[in-house]
């Protein structure tokens, strides 16, 4: 065991990965020599060499093509995207291509792909280093979504995406890469160094995609959520003393339906929180499921909290954020109900 | 079916680029070339894109190793303009060195220096009219210094403060005045080529007299966005200047990454009929008298000009990085094509109209500018320290009308804050 922040864990990830199979390569831009932006891929190129680790072209939509045709023959690309604000521009590779070639080429083809891209808000990175796209993904079919929580599940489930011979878009919660965050803004900024989650092996250890964790036993509701707003729920039902279950997802695409049953029918609330935006988010999707699923069970409406269907602002950053306040008064709401 | 291959024929490789100096390495560029000064032919505005492909393989270049202006490209500006020029060029500098330092003092959260490329943008839009559209990529604020655009107003941008017209809601230093001819700057790369593409032809479907110019990086040449605007100015002959800002440097990636080791920016154009102009983009003149002959062309519907500017990014892509990360410390004093500022001054002294004593006044004089506009741009307040645009500003203009559902995401948010006593709300009494 090391301890280990997100970005180590990711690092260590590939490391594992390349060791193992020859046929993983890492490609994006400046994530060669430099070894990323994030420092993702450090010290990957010196190890594994310039064909196995380089830095592309600007172009995203060539990054994910060119991807997808080395998928075809026969490597395991895990090509990342600078921002996920970025990843536009490589949406018809995606969804179009990546995402469909299983199904159109009836199996003959495949894109085993890995998407690495960080993504969410809280660094005052203004509208172009914030968003969190998932959404947009989740409703393409053929495409897997994962997002981690922790160093530790960062560096399992990245191991099982890149094992997997299906396209896994992976996203990593920036604003956790050094520490978790209980959206405390005005704080000192945590590390991973007193985390259960920064305990993370060094050796191969997969977490299998599909598998939501619990990450607090408790009867009073269900809380749904990932990446950052785990910990943000977290910290905000701790401090209001509220028994709650929460379900950290880890994976959308495919979702831990079952998780998700047994604790609802089990608490009969629950609530929902992600950073992106609300109109169409997977916010909408979970809520669909509950309802469909769980009716019987719910003692009050489901609750979603999320970010505002606004651009991602700057200065007013943590106006948008779904911070403790916006939980709160949504575990207020769904507890009197 | 990975590694199969026929044992008696060759085995292929892969050609990753590598430049060719990294940290610690000594630099030596006597491998760029550097033609003489003066030496290239000035096609005629109306020639086929056809007939001048030398000149996208070349440096257009006007000043001479002792500063004089030389050649049929020399631009042959009076005295006056050349010393507003250098005031421009020596503002832009000043202003960088101001802002990076207050990113440095934790007053705002990003900046991003242009430092020796400022006569791209500066000398670039002195050679349009003051109506042209310009659509910048982020590092080109000599756009709106050489336009008088108030330094205050860029300071009350990049500190997202109570006098930001943005709102606030922008990174620093992406800019947008439509006053000054100054389109939005967007943080993704060289979506504004095809934009720039638009605004050319719906001026020329109206009969407008006015054209459009942009600007992107070597690097970000290998989006798509970058080869849809190109087909679209030939298709259309659309009346705009493309401009690629060849710094030699996306972030950590030198320009073999977007394509440099095969052949030059400049010949793109080649490929698309369109007019291609290499030009030494640490030459203010040759700057200005490659976009006064592109505009040309574009006002007399003879079609787009591409211009690859050669140039050096001589600092960081941005605070976020630390470029002695990744290039050698030696490469930008090595630079062969020297430093804008000093050619232009050089100039000057050649012919003179300008000395040491004038210069130094000069440069006491723009700081002392920056300085005020600091002052008054911090009495606005800074990134961080407090609440700077009204709460209810962060749904304006998502539509022009608000629908239900941001009103009622609106009226949450305030709720929110009522409820939380935020120390950000109380600093500034709001």
């Amino acid at each position: 065991m090391a301890r280990m922040n997100m970005i180590q864990a990711i690092n260590s990830a590939m490391d594992v990965m390349m060791d193992r199979d020859p046929n993983v390569i890492v490609m994006g831009e400046d994530v060669g020599y430099f070894g990323g932006v994030f420092r993702a891929t450090a010290g990957l190129q010196s190890k594994f060499g310039k064909t196995r680790v380089f830095d592309t072209p600007i172009t995203e939509c060539g990054i994910i093509g060119v991807a997808v045709g080395m998928g075809a023959y026969g490597l395991r690309p895990v090509p990342e995207i600078q921002f996920a604000d970025y990843i536009y521009p490589a949406l018809d590779q995606l969804v179009s291509e990546a995402a469909r070639l299983r199904y159109r080429s009836a199996g003959d083809f495949t894109a085993p792909i890995t998407v690495r891209s960080p993504f969410g808000g809280g660094i005052f990175g203004g509208q172009t280093h914030s968003q969190s796209p998932e959404g947009i993904f989740t409703h393409v079919s053929g495409i897997k979504t994962v997002i981690p929580s922790t160093p530790y599940d960062a560096k399992g489930l990245l191991i099982a995406a890149i094992e997997d011979n299906d396209p896994v878009l992976f996203f990593e919660p920036k604003r956790i890469y050094n520490g978790p965050f209980d959206g405390n803004w005005d704080k000192p900024a945590q590390n991973w160094s007193k985390h259960a989650g920064g305990e993370v092996p060094e050796d191969y250890y997969r977490i299998e995609l599909g598998k939501a964790k619990v990450v607090r036993e408790g009867g009073d509701l269900t809380i749904l959520a990932y990446g950052t707003m785990v910990h943000v729920a977290q910290a905000t039902v701790e401090a209001a003393g509220i028994d709650a279950e929460i379900l950290d997802l880890r994976t959308l695409v495919p979702l831990d339906i079952d998780a998700i049953e047994a604790s609802v029918k089990k608490t009969g609330r629950c609530m929902i929180v992600h950073e992106a935006t609300r109109t169409g988010g997977f916010g909408a999707e979970l809520s669909a499921l509950v309802q469909e699923r769980c009716f019987h069970h719910l003692e009050a409406p489901i609750e979603r909290v999320t970010g505002f269907d606004t651009p991602y602002p700057h200065s007013l950053e943590w106006a948008y954020f779904p911070g403790p306040v916006r939980i709160g008064q949504a575990l207020k709401k769904i507890m009197q109900d | 079916m990975t590694g199969d291959s026929r044992t008696n024929m060759p085995r292929l490789a892969l050609h990753v680029p590598e430049p060719k100096f990294r940290p610690g390495d000594a630099v030596d560029f006597a491998d760029v070339a550097v033609p003489p000064a003066g030496a290239q032919p000035r096609p005629d505005t109306a020639a086929a894109p056809d007939s001048f492909h030398d000149l996208s393989y070349t440096l257009v270049r006007v000043l001479d190793e002792e500063g004089q202006a030389v050649g049929p490209w020399n631009p042959r500006l009076d005295p006056d303009t050349l010393r507003q020029m250098l005031r421009h060029m020596a503002m832009v500098r000043a202003f960088d060195e101001r802002m990076f330092r207050a990113q440095r003092q934790g007053k705002t959260s990003f900046y991003m220096k242009c430092t020796g490329e400022e006569a791209i943008a500066v000398a670039g839009t002195m050679a349009l009219h003051r109506d042209d559209m310009t659509f910048p990529s982020y590092r080109q604020q000599g756009i709106l210094i050489a336009r008088d655009y108030p330094l205050i107003e860029m300071m009350n941008q990049i500190y997202s403060n109570r006098g930001d017209k943005l709102q606030g809601k922008q990174l620093p230093i992406m800019y947008s005045s439509k006053d000054f001819g100054f389109f939005s700057i967007s943080g993704n790369l060289t979506t504004q080529y095809p934009q720039a593409v638009g605004w050319a032809m719906a001026s020329a479907s109206k009969g407008d007299t006015r054209i459009a110019a942009t600007w992107c990086g070597e690097g970000s040449t290998a989006e798509g966005d970058f080869h849809s605007a190109l087909t679209f100015a030939t298709v259309y002959r659309a009346p705009v200047i493309f401009n690629v800002v060849n710094n030699q440097w996306a972030i950590s990636s030198f320009s073999g990454f977007a394509g440099a080791e095969a052949t030059t920016f400049a010949a793109r154009a080649i490929g698309y009929g369109i007019a291609g102009l290499r030009v030494d983009g640490n030459d203010a003149l040759a700057v200005y008298a490659a976009t006064a002959w592109a505009a040309e062309r574009a006002r007399t519907n003879a079609g787009p000009t591409l211009i690859e500017h050669f140039t050096y990014r001589a600092e960081g892509h941005s605070t976020s990085d630390d470029p002695s990360q990744y290039r050698s410390a030696g490469e930008p004093t090595a630079w062969p094509l020297g430093d804008p500022v000093a050619r232009l001054k050089g100039h000057l002294i050649a012919i003179g109209e300008w000395d040491d004593d004038r210069h130094a006044d000069m440069d006491r004089e723009v700081a002392e500018q920056v300085r005020t506009a600091q002052k008054a741009a911090e009495a606005n307040g800074i990134l961080g320290h407090g609440l700077h645009q009204p709460l209810d500003t962060l749904f304006d203009g998502v539509f022009e009308d608000m629908p239900w559902h941001l009103r009622e995401q609106q009226a949450q948010m305030m709720a929110e804050e009522e409820a939380s006593g935020r120390p950000w709300a109380r600093k500034e009494g709001h």
